[in-house]
């Protein structure tokens, strides 16, 4: 009797395995378009596999895989911001995929070496200026080419950006400020560009958003999401700041303790390929792609035509640097307590 | 009573020998393991090493040995529920210390191979022995000498605080420890100052024009909400039942349109309106010569979008109660010459006050937990819930934070709840008695009157306007900027392929997913919210107030806060829950059953306790009465608790992020990923689909629960005939 119980505690287990073999639970941070086209590519090329995805931002899965910790319910995690990628591997959150990076371009390899290869880069999208076209003319102002000019009064109320403390695109470009300027420089310059914000919203998206509507002139944000929202007509219009700027590396990472280990590694090797890469602009996503082979879409910000910096997203990807620079942000930039 | 009790001590028994123990992989529903021979039954489990299991079956063969074997009832109840409440504090032991890793604390004392092997969530096997244990234990409660003798009584107090601690107190207190969490360890010296932190509570914004502290800001806003939507609220109730004005029935549909939309949608329409280059905004610019300015933004814009989203909560809870106020009464007060508004002032709004008092709290509560509004049209205005959500998900992920803001928020309601348990005080307001009552309702005076036309009108007028543009916005190619004609957006969210048949719109998943969950959820949640009223209006027992405050526990939280904190209590053993659909239920059963509480204590607090007392009388026992005389006169209550709770079901966002999976996503995450992907114009269609799905629903309902008959007729007076 004992015999039969302990077999069917093994059997009950080992069935459990094997309903798992064929299911690969996804979470998708980029757009949802797209998530949708990476799951029937993947499909289509893996007919045993059954993707089980689900669309949620990063920051969100991130507050998700830290409360699953130890027993997670998702394989793997493709697109969204590096940032909270590079968190996840620095808290043991993920595990390395041991995929070959030797196609990618530079910036993903660094992403894979920073996180001993628990992360690996599959985009990049710059950070750029986007304005309102109707909205400038209309009050006779003259459009921004660079970071300096945002400092000039006659952006006064226009221009909106998100808080670094809540939206990973604001701390992107914060980080770029420092990394162009210096820090000191970087403070004084971006607390002159606050004199011109009317708000610091929440969410990173929110200003571009904003922008297109014409509820605020110019914002800050990537330029990716501003080409897409320029593609479904509105008036927005994109800027690469003239000094330079900084970009983020969207990545995918498989998550410690996934349940199919099997089939998060074909993922990942699949995110990678270069045909799957060149395929994102069908549904309007303009980001760089990271496999050399791919194509880039003629839409596409020409990254070789940005002057970007050299983003050192070992250093400022981590939580000490965040947590200082934050602090100063606080204290010289941000206001708490805003005037109404 | 001894049959009921070993009624349910057989049925544990069985359950414990034939249903599997622990949670199955394939689900509740699949029933594949009686076949396959792996039985894992709570008898074969012990048998195969998990002797850890063998209290819980140990303590139901006592309870049935006790039941036979001892005649006198008093002992005999006493020695039950002690075998069946050691019984059930076993079962919670084991699943708390050995979970999937195997033991949590004491692993010298467990050596064995079986305990190291751990164990996986409970199943249906455990979940139906604890049931019949409880049950044994409550049913034993009422017959010793310290119980109310009623079983029924007891055991509905026993299963709702069983529930509420399992699912409302146990996952908040993951969370909430985290307020008190330092550097490698616990301490409470350090709560205090972060708790009272000038970033909570500042004042300036009373003698400068710098802005409060977020617990400050969310303060005034839950104020000015709960007062603004509980005036509006009657309003609408008294142009309902106490006027002859004509379009009633379409005033109706405009008052519960606003809780029927994903919230994000208001604040979207009222940029489109009010923003800076927004329609209205821009049409006085030109007219008066301003300039276009951001005012909605802030405050303004917040207050505006929640007013427009809990009036109806308000009217829900007040319609109800302004109906039941007794005729005879205020025909007594007009008898003794008091005029039309004497009467209102003095006999007819004191009888309402448990609805004022329910109503303003319900708008002060969703005011603070709001997440949506403040997040589109809050700009610089800080609120508790957004900086809570932002402290979890941001850029810096700080839970301490997180947890100390939900103590805030959670202190405000608190007080909140006292301050309305004070103004209620003990008196009764109870006007249905079940006496002949056959009087007209007094209209209202002219000034008052045309008060509620002025306040209610306008706003219904507002109402109309956004929808209109919501559902024009679904219909044009690109709102607010290329308003041409289209059908797309409703092809590609509920497309259907006609010559396969295959619905090939993406929305089609979420959507029927959606309408299963709430329609689940929403039964059940009327039937715990309605008993736990039930139990508070008409029931005495020990710790009344703390249970009753317990209830609103969940909702008061942030629906970030409940969201993190059952990942956190569900992802693991002892009961696994993330994943499945069974944790969205359960989430909206527990977070909307207040709105059930609520408005079923409002209604009861009008029925005499007369009525209860002459069923009993006549030989009923307390289900029976609820079932006959109770049920039937809470008629409204029950609509209000069916409709807020299937519609909050479909419409709610931040809880639901964080517990969706891919085989059970919601509709409100789709569109909210949709929003942030910058497609409006699908996301409004799926909105304005499921705007109207919710309102055939609501009128189906309607039509179910049927209408109340307190008297005759329902009429009011008609003065302008006799004067």
């Amino acid at each position: 009797m004992k015999k039969l119980g302990m077999v069917s505690v093994a059997a009950l287990l080992a069935s459990g395995a094997v309903a798992w073999a064929d299911e690969l639970s996804l979470v998708c941070s980029a757009e949802q378009d797209w998530c949708d086209l990476m799951v029937a590519a993947f499909e289509a090329e893996n007919p045993d596999t059954d993707v089980l995805m689900v669309r949620k931002s990063t920051g969100e899965t991130l507050a998700q895989v830290r409360a699953e910790a130890g027993n997670p319910k998702i394989d793997v995690w493709w697109g969204g911001t590096g940032d909270p990628h590079l968190i996840a591997a620095e808290e043991g959150l993920s595990q390395a995929s041991g995929v070959d990076t030797s196609e990618l371009l530079g910036w993903a390899q660094n992403m894979a070496e920073i996180s001993r290869g628990k992360t690996v880069g599959i985009y990049a999208g710059a950070l750029g200026i986007g304005y309102n076209a109707d909205i400038l003319a209309e009050k006779g102002i003259e459009p921004p080419q660079c970071w300096a000019d945002l400092e000039d009064s006659r952006f006064e109320g226009e221009i909106q950006v998100a808080n670094p403390n809540s939206s990973g695109t604001a701390y992107t470009e914060l980080a770029t400020f420092v990394q162009l300027f210096g820090e000191d420089e970087a403070m004084t310059k971006l607390a002159a560009v606050g004199k011109n914000v009317n708000s610091y919203t929440k969410s990173g998206s929110a200003p571009s958003k904003a922008a297109a509507r014409g509820e605020t002139g110019v914002s800050i944000g990537f330029m990716h999401d501003m080409v897409k929202l320029a593609s479904q007509g509105f008036p927005l219009k994109i800027v690469a700041p003239c000094e330079g700027t900084g970009y983020e590396v969207g990545a995918v990472s498989i998550i410690d303790g996934a349940r199919n280990l099997v089939g998060a590694k074909k993922w990942v090797e699949f995110a990678l390929s270069a045909e799957v890469q060149s395929r994102a602009p069908e549904v309007g996503s303009f980001q760089v792609p990271s496999n050399s082979n791919a194509q880039v879409a003629p839409e596409s910000p020409d990254l070789a035509s940005i002057k970007l910096i050299d983003y050192d997203f070992a250093t400022y990807g981590s939580s000490e640097t965040r947590e200082r620079l934050l602090a100063r942000w606080d204290s010289e930039v941000g206001d708490p307590n805003p005037q109404q | 009573m001894k049959k009921t009790v070993l009624i349910w001590l057989a049925i544990g028994l069985v359950s414990f020998v034939l249903l599997p123990w622990h949670m199955t992989e394939d689900g509740l529903y699949d029933a594949t393991w009686m076949t396959d021979g792996v039985a894992a039954t709570g008898l074969f489990s012990i048998l195969a090493g998990q002797w850890w299991l063998a209290p819980a079956g140990l303590a139901i063969l006592a309870a049935i040995v006790i039941q036979l074997a001892i005649d006198e009832p008093v002992k005999r109840a006493r020695l039950t529920l002690g075998t069946a409440v050691a019984g059930l504090a076993f079962i919670a032991l084991q699943g708390l210390i050995i979970v999937r890793a195997g033991p949590r604390i004491f692993e010298t004392l467990f050596v064995s191979e079986a305990v190291m092997a751990g164990q996986p969530g409970m199943g249906a096997g455990a979940g139906i022995c604890a049931l019949a244990l409880l049950f044994a234990a409550t049913i034993s409660l009422s017959q010793s000498d310290k119980g109310q003798g009623d079983a029924f009584v007891v055991s509905t107090i026993g299963l709702i605080v069983a529930l509420v601690a399992i699912f409302v107190f146990f996952p908040v207190i993951h969370i909430l420890v985290r307020a008190f969490e330092v550097d490698g360890g616990y301490s409470l010296t350090e709560f205090f100052p972060r708790f009272f932190s000038s970033d909570i509570w500042d004042l300036s914004c009373l003698i400068s024009n710098r802005s409060c502290g977020v617990g400050i800001n969310s303060l005034f806003l839950a104020v000015m909400t709960g007062a603004g939507t509980t005036l509006l609220g009657l309003s609408f109730a008294l142009i309902f039942t106490r006027t002859d004005f004509r379009a009633k029935k379409l005033l109706r549909v405009l008052t519960v349109l606003p809780i029927i939309t994903p919230p994000f949608v208001i604040g979207l329409a009222l940029i489109l309106l009010f923003g800076r280059t927004g329609t209205i905004t821009e049409y006085f610019a030109d007219l008066l010569g301003w300039e276009a300015t951001r005012w909605l933004y802030g405050f303004w814009g917040i207050y505006f979008a929640q007013l427009l989203s809990f009036t109806p909560i308000a009217f829900l809870v007040l319609i109800g109660v302004v109906q039941g106020v007794s005729p005879s009464m205020e025909e007594a007060s007009q008898t003794l010459d008091a005029n039309r508004w004497q009467t209102f002032r003095f006999v007819s709004l004191p009888l309402m006050r448990p609805g004022l008092a329910n109503a303003f709290l319900l708008g002060f509560i969703e005011s603070l937990a709001d997440f949506g509004n403040p997040l589109v049209l809050g700009s610089g205005y800080s609120v508790l819930s957004t900086d809570i959500y932002f402290a979890i998900v941001g850029a810096v992920a700080d839970p301490a934070k997180a947890a100390i803001l939900a103590i805030a928020l959670l202190t405000l309601t608190l007080t909140a709840f006292m301050a309305q348990r004070m103004w209620l005080g003990k008196k009764s307001y109870a006007t249905i008695t079940g006496k002949a009552d056959s009087g007209q309702n007094a209209s209202l005076n002219p000034i008052l009157k045309w008060a509620c036309y002025c306040t209610a009108l306008p706003w219904a007028a507002f109402t109309l306007v956004v929808y209109s543009m919501i559902i024009f916005g679904s219909f044009v190619k690109l709102w607010g900027i290329n308003h041409g004609f289209t059908f797309d957006h409703y092809i590609r969210a509920f497309g259907i392929d006609f010559s396969t048949g295959r619905f090939s719109g993406v929305a089609w998943d979420s959507y029927f997913t959606t309408l299963t969950i709430s329609s689940i959820a929403a039964p059940l949640t009327a039937l715990v919210g309605l008993s736990t009223a039930y139990l508070l209006v008409r029931q005495k027992f020990w710790g009344k107030d703390a249970f009753e405050f317990s209830t609103m526990l969940s909702f008061a939280i942030p629906g970030t806060v409940i969201g993190v904190s059952y990942i956190m209590a569900f992802n693991f053993p002892p009961i696994e829950l993330t994943g499945t659909s069974i944790i969205l239920i359960i989430v909206f059963v527990f977070r909307n059953m207040p709105v059930g509480v609520r408005g079923g204590i409002a209604a009861m607090s009008q029925l005499d306790k007369s009525l209860d007392e002459a069923s009993i009388t006549l030989g009923a026992n307390s289900f029976t009465t609820v079932r006959r005389v109770i049920l039937p006169l809470m008629g409204p209550a029950v609509l209000a608790a069916l409709t807020y709770s299937f519609v909050r079901a479909i419409t709610s966002v931040s809880a639901v992020i964080f517990l969706v999976s891919a085989k059970h996503n919601m509709a409100t995450s789709f569109i909210v990923g949709r929003v942030e992907n910058g497609e409006f114009g699908l996301a409004i269609a799926y909105s304005a689909a499921l705007i109207i799905t919710m309102l055939a629903a609501i009128l189906l309902l309607q039509l179910l629960v049927g209408v109340r008959r307190l008297r005759r007729s329902d009429r009011v007076q008609q003065i302008a005939k006799t004067a």
